[in-house]
Formats: structure tokens, C-alpha cells, sequence
């Protein structure tokens, strides 16, 4: 799929169809946009994600044509338009409340814009049944905006601000107002619109799972500054500050303290991997210990005089001897084996950590976690090593993975298709670890109050730095 | 239903007495046979007739409603561009000045604006007459009209203009093709209040008025220190029909707008 990957933005022959060129928004003394530049891309489907108040609302009605920069310069297809008033643009937004013209039938509602630049009766009639069918409204044509329901509602809007064809259509959190399963079913329509009119887009939303579901591109916003721009899978995987990390998705923050992984072999490093060139490293003897510390102890049996003592005297008042402790029946081969596939068991890439990166102390009397992948810059300073939960895998013995932790289970949240554990580790600290319910009864070997093992790569984290 | 309580009753009949008891008696008394307006002598409409054939009182009639229609109809334009600045064009140099100025005429005496009126058509020599009276009615009905459309913009969804603008409508288009339809029935509720005022105006009117352009209240006043007659009993019952069914009319009319605007969305909201 490498030949036509849609990135205009990797391109340097393509010029941008927007820039925002140091821009800063001012209300008063508030600053509401911050010295703010940002190019945005033909055909291209641009969220800005970001919490309440941190400014996305400013920017679309700059860019609407609503405010005007306090500094700086907006330009459309290369030129400035900072002061073109909003009736002169060829660019529409869909607003936040819809703005339906509550006299006006949804018919009139579409053709409102095609009126205002056009006579040709025919033409303005042609379009509007065409942005009917694309939107499926033509049922309700004849319809007050008050007579039909908020999805409904959401459509007209969205088919009157492209009836103009823009260049440019700006979505305000255009799904805020709708319940779960018709935002979600609402989103696959504006993609399919988008790709069939080939309009570029840009929404604005505080959710981030819509960004990700939408967008090529994400720009996650914090107070009038863009963090990151990125496609959702670099700012989920590579998100570049803790900010970000924590936006986006559930993520364990594990704060420490980097330093460059030693270059040699280490034989000596408390979890004894083995590193890519170095010899095969002596059985795990030590390392082995721990492991067998975390069976639960054997129950104490009877003895048979015991049992005798009990099956005689004692089971017409206590009842019959319990046999042992309760549990499931463990999981098959074949379960096991169905589950190695699918959940990514850390000990098949223990053999190949790539060199370098960086090691990170978190605790004194622990082993440090390995970041193949860290920035060496960093070493030396305090970081965050930002992991997301279905990256940790949890077993209970000591799997032969890059970075391994010893905790006890807290909680388990099942929500059906993942469960999420929650185990906290000896300092205190929590972290989160999911894994796919792909089989039924997978994984319930694990419940509460077990003590776990938390496995990770070498690179299944990313290392940034602290700034709090 | 609630049954009402003695103190209800009594306090509806008190206002009901109240307001309506001088009103009644002149109706009554309009269709005395008698020229004395306190004795009753009989039922009869021949002051009706009477009124009829008085020019005078016709012409002042006359005058009273080409006032009315003009004064109300420029405060009601007037009224409501001030009200829509007051309200959407923000914070702007000199806008409490402005909105101090545009609500004077509420509080200001009656006899002030008509004074200070008069003062300047003698200063800048604008002749008096009919044009001099409308006006004065516009001046201070104006105030009243933004007073009832600004209450009705401040709850204007502000997004609606700019979405005509956006999809480019110039401000003008955006105004009359999507805030004004919305807005039309305080506009049109300001402009009946403009018409009242200017229709039963008497100080203004008479500071401001000029030969040729006596109003029906100029009118019947001086009438009545010559002695109350029959025939201004009649004057006032025909006023207060039409009156009454101006206002009875106005109201049936929001309510049916209501009625049906309400039934709409209850159809809207069951088929979702
Ligand atoms: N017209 C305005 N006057 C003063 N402050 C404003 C105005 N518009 C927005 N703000 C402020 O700017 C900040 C960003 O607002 P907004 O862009 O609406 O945020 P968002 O859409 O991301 O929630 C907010 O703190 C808001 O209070
Ligand atoms: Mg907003």
C-alpha cells in the first residue's frame, strides 16, 4: 500500500491550501490562539482535539471569517484573507448549534447559499435535491427545521454548508448533540461524504476517538498552542509529549529516571536478558527465584488419619471435606496455545532487543525498565516512560520478556470485548494492563489479589520527558 | 380547576371595577337621548350621527391616524435598528452614551421632551404642523419599540446571522431574510405600541403641533372645558372598539401561533 498513501503533508511540492502563520488571538488581555502556525492540506479530513476553552471554536471563526488575528496572517490557497469578512470566502462551517433558519423549510434551509450567488432557478433547484439525496433528506424537504429529529437536524446543516461546494468546510463538535450509536454511524457519513466530494474538512471535536476515527490528521491543542500534529497512529504510538499521551487514550505514566543503556553485553544488569551479540547467558537461576515465590503456597493436606478422622466423625456436622481450592479448570493446550497467538507474549522478542536506547531507574531496589526506543538526549534527565495498557502483557510467572514487574491485582474491569487489570506495584504506583477476550474463558486464571507479572518490550514504550 | 377563594373573588372584582366602571358608564352614557350627559333620558345613537357630521372632530381624527401610521411606522424602523446595535454590535465607543440617550424618553416628563422638541423646530425653524408632530411621536416612541425588540434579540440565537453571513449573505440580506422574519412579532408588537402611544398622545402633541394639525386628543381636550357632550361619549366608545379589537385580535393571533408552533414539535419530537 505504499504507492498512493494519502500525505500530502510529507510532500514539500504541495502547497498548502491553509496556513495559519503565526498566529495570536487576543480577547482583552486573554490570550486565546498563542503565536500559532499550522498548514493544512487539499482533500484532507484535519481534527482539532483539544480540551473545553483551549481555543478550537477561535480558530474555526478565524478562519470563517468571524474574528479577525489579533497578530499574525491566515492565507487560503496562498493568499492572506485575515480581513475578508465571512460573506467573501469560499469557505462554510457547519456550526456547533446548527444554526437551522427555524422559518425556513429544510428545502430553503439548502438553498439559502445558492440564492445569494446565483438567480438561475433551475440550477439552484438541481442542486438542492442533489444534497438531499447525499444527505437522505429528500422525505423531509418540505419540513420546518423544529418538525424533524436532532440527526435529522445535524444532516440539513451539514447539507446546506456544502451546498456551496467550499473549499474548505469547518465542523464544529458536529456531533456533539447526538447520542453514542448515531455519532458513531454519523461519523462513517462524513467520511464517505468527504472522500465523495473531495471537500477538505476540518472539525473540531473533544473527543478523541472521534479525531482518531475521522481525521488524516490530528492537531491536539492546549491552551491556544498545537502540542502535536500528527496522524492518529503517530500521536497514539509516538505521541510527543506526556500532554499528549495522556489526551489520547488510557496510558500508564511511569516517572523515572533515564540513562544511556550501557553499550556492552550486560551480564551484570539485575534482569539477566540477553542482549542481541551477547553469549547465551547463564541459566536464570537467580532470576528464577522470584517467580516461584509468587505460586500461592500448596495448601496443607490431611494426612489419612485426617481424612479418616473427618469422613467419620466430622461430616454430618461440617458437611463434606472440601477438596481444595476452588478455581476454573486451568485452560487447555489448545486455549493456551489459541491464547499465545493472540496475545503478544513478550518472551518471543526477548531474544532481540535492539541495542541502545535507554535503561530508566523507577524504583531503587528494582531492575530498570529498558526503552530501546528512548531519545538518548535524554539521558540523565527525569522522564516518563508512557505505555499503553494493551502493550503490557500479565502472566502469572515470570515471563522472559525486556521488562518485567511484580505486582498484585487490584481490579478487573471487563468490559466485554477487553479486560483491563489493575495492578499496583510494590511502591504503590498502578498500572493498567488489557488484553483481548478472544476466547471465553482466557485469562481467568488471573483474578483479585493475585500476585502478576507485568511484561513489556523493549520497545513498547515511549520514553519523553517530564515536565511537571 | 382551582375554586376561587372569597379574597380572589374580591380582589377581581375590585380590579375589574376599576378599570372598567368610567369605561363602562361613558359607553352607556353615549347612547343617551339626552344633550345633559348625566341624565339618562332614554336610549338613541343619534350622537353617533351627530359625530359624524362634525368635521371638525373628523378632521382631527384624520390627522390623529396619518400621525399614528407615519410616527409609528419610522419609531418602529428606527427602534429596532437601535435595538440591534444595542444588542449584536458588541462593545463599541460611545454605546452607554447611546443606549442612555435612546431610553431617555422613558423617564424623561412628558412635558421635557415636549418642551425641548418645541425649542428646537423654533431653532432651526422647521414650521409646525402635521410633519413636526410625527416627528416628535417618532422620538419618543422609538425608545419604546427598542425596549420590545431588544428583549426579544437579547434571546436571538446570534449564530443564525452568522450562518447567512457565512453562506454569503451581505449583513443587509442576513437582517431582513433571516433576523427579521424571527423577530417580527416583537417588531410588529413594538409597532402597535407605538401606534397606541402616538394615538392618545396629548402634551407631546400639543407642544409640537401647529396650525391645521390639531389631534383628536387636542380635540376632544378642548372640548371638554367648554363642557363634556354626548357626542365625545360617543367619540370614545368608537375609540375604544377599535381598541379592543386591535388588542383582542393581536392576541388571538399569537396564541394560534403558539398553539400550532407547539403542536409541531410535540409531532417532531414523537417522530424521532
Ligand atoms: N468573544 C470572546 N470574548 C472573550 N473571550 C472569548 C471570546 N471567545 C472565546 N473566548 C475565550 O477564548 C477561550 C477559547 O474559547 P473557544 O475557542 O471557544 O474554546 P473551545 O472551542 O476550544 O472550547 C475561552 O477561554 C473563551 O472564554
Ligand atoms: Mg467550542
Amino acid at each position: 500500500m505504499a504507492q498512493s498513501v494519502f500525505a500530502p503533508w510529507d510532500d514539500p511540492e504541495q502547497k498548502p491550501l491553509i496556513q495559519f502563520v503565526n498566529v495570536t488571538k487576543r480577547f482583552g488581555d486573554f490570550t486565546a490562539i498563542d503565536d500559532l502556525t499550522l498548514d493544512i492540506y487539499e482533500k484532507e479530513f484535519f481534527a482539532l482535539l483539544g480540551p473545553s476553552g483551549c481555543g478550537k471554536t477561535t480558530m474555526m471563526r478565524m478562519l470563517a471569517g468571524f474574528e479577525n488575528p489579533t497578530k499574525g496572517h491566515i492565507l487560503l490557497n496562498g493568499k492572506v484573507i485575515d480581513t475578508v469578512p465571512p460573506n467573501k470566502r469560499a469557505v462554510n462551517m457547519m456550526f456547533q448549534s446548527y444554526a437551522l433558519f427555524p422559518h425556513l423549510s429544510v428545502w430553503d434551509n439548502i438553498a439559502f447559499g445558492l440564492r445569494r450567488e446565483s438567480k438561475d432557478k433551475d440550477a439552484i433547484a438541481a442542486r438542492v435535491e442533489e444534497m438531499l439525496r447525499l444527505t437522505r433528506l429528500t422525505k423531509f424537504a418540505k419540513r420546518k427545521p423544529h418538525q424533524i429529529s436532532g440527526g435529522q437536524r445535524q444532516r440539513v446543516a451539514l447539507a446546506r454548508s456544502l451546498a456551496k461546494a467550499p473549499k474548505l468546510l469547518l465542523l464544529d463538535e458536529p456531533l456533539g448533540a447526538l447520542d453514542r450509536k448515531l455519532r458513531e454511524e454519523t461519523q462513517f457519513e462524513l467520511m464517505d461524504i468527504q472522500e465523495k466530494t473531495g471537500t477538505t474538512f476540518v472539525i473540531v471535536t473533544h473527543d478523541q476517538e472521534e479525531a482518531m476515527t475521522v481525521a488524516s490528521r490530528v492537531a491536539v491543542m492546549d491552551e491556544g498552542r498545537i502540542v502535536q500534529v500528527a496522524t492518529p497512529q503517530v500521536i497514539y504510538e509516538a505521541p510527543n509529549s506526556v500532554y499528549v499521551a495522556d489526551f489520547i487514550g488510557d496510558v500508564n505514566l511511569i516517572r523515572g529516571t533515564a540513562s544511556a543503556r550501557p553499550a556492552a553485553p550486560a551480564a551484570e544488569t539485575p534482569i539477566a536478558k540477553p542482549a542481541p551479540n551477547a553469549p547465551p547467558p547463564e541459566p536464570e537461576t537467580t532470576a528464577a527465584e522470584p517467580a516461584t515465590d509468587t505460586q500461592p503456597e500448596p495448601r496443607p493436606q490431611p494426612n489419612a488419619l485426617g481424612e479418616w478422622l473427618h469422613d467419620t466423625l466430622l461430616t454430618p456436622i461440617l458437611g463434606q471435606r472440601d477438596p481444595g481450592p476452588r478455581a476454573l479448570p486451568a485452560p487447555t493446550d489448545e486455549e493456551r496455545a489459541a491464547h499465545a497467538e493472540t496475545a503478544e507474549t513478550p518472551a518471543s522478542h526477548a531474544e532481540d532487543i535492539p541495542a541502545g536506547g535507554l535503561q530508566i531507574v523507577w524504583a531503587d531496589d528494582k531492575p530498570p525498565l529498558i526503552a530501546a526506543n528512548g531519545d538518548e538526549a535524554l539521558a540523565g534527565k527525569k522522564v516518563v516512560l508512557a505505555l499503553r495498557p494493551e502493550k503490557v502483557g500479565i502472566s502469572k510467572t515470570r515471563p522472559d520478556a525486556a521488562n518485567a514487574m511484580q505486582g498484585k491485582v487490584i481490579d478487573i474491569a471487563y468490559l466485554g470485548n477487553i479486560s483491563t487489570y489493575h495492578v499496583e506495584l510494590p511502591g504503590g504506583a498502578m498500572i493498567k494492563a488489557q488484553t483481548a477476550n478472544t476466547r471465553r474463558i482466557s485469562r481467568r486464571d488471573i483474578t483479585w489479589e493475585d500476585d502478576v507479572w507485568l511484561s513489556f518490550t523493549a520497545t513498547a514504550g515511549v520514553v519523553l520527558e517530564d515536565v511537571s | 380547576m382551582k375554586r376561587f377563594s372569597w379574597f380572589n373573588a374580591t380582589s377581581l372584582t375590585l380590579g375589574f371595577a376599576f378599570l372598567y366602571m368610567p369605561m363602562i358608564i361613558l359607553v352607556i352614557y353615549s347612547f343617551n337621548e339626552s344633550r345633559l350627559v348625566t341624565v339618562w333620558a332614554g336610549f338613541s345613537t343619534k350622537w353617533y350621527g351627530e359625530l359624524f357630521r362634525n368635521a371638525e372632530f373628523l378632521d382631527a381624527a384624520w390627522v390623529t391616524v396619518q400621525v399614528a401610521v407615519l410616527s409609528s411606522t419610522f419609531a418602529t424602523v428606527l427602534g429596532t435598528m437601535a435595538a440591534h446595535v444595542l444588542v449584536n454590535a458588541g462593545r463599541f465607543k460611545g454605546r452607554t452614551l447611546f443606549s442612555g440617550m435612546i431610553y431617555a424618553p422613558l423617564v424623561m416628563p412628558e412635558v421635557i421632551t415636549g418642551l425641548s422638541l418645541l425649542l428646537l423646530f423654533i431653532g432651526i425653524g422647521l414650521e409646525r404642523g402635521i410633519f413636526t408632530v410625527v416627528l416628535a411621536h417618532t422620538t419618543f416612541a422609538m425608545c419604546y419599540v427598542s425596549v420590545v425588540v431588544s428583549s426579544r434579540l437579547v434571546s436571538f440565537d446570534r449564530s443564525l446571522e452568522e450562518a447567512a453571513l457565512d453562506l454569503g449573505a451581505t449583513p443587509w440580506e442576513a437582517f431582513r431574510l433571516v433576523t427579521l422574519p424571527i423577530i417580527a412579532p416583537a417588531v410588529i408588537s413594538g409597532w402597535l405600541l407605538a401606534f397606541t402611544l402616538s394615538l392618545d398622545d396629548l402634551v407631546i402633541a400639543s407642544f409640537t403641533t401647529g396650525p391645521g394639525a390639531t389631534t383628536l386628543p387636542i380635540k376632544v381636550f378642548s372640548a371638554v372645558r367648554l363642557g363634556v357632550s354626548p357626542e365625545i361619549n360617543a367619540l370614545s366608545t368608537i375609540m375604544i372598539a377599535i381598541v379592543t379589537v386591535g388588542v383582542v385580535t393581536a392576541s388571538l393571533i399569537s396564541k394560534r401561533t403558539a398553539v400550532a408552533r407547539a403542536r409541531e414539535e410535540q409531532a417532531a419530537v414523537r417522530s424521532e
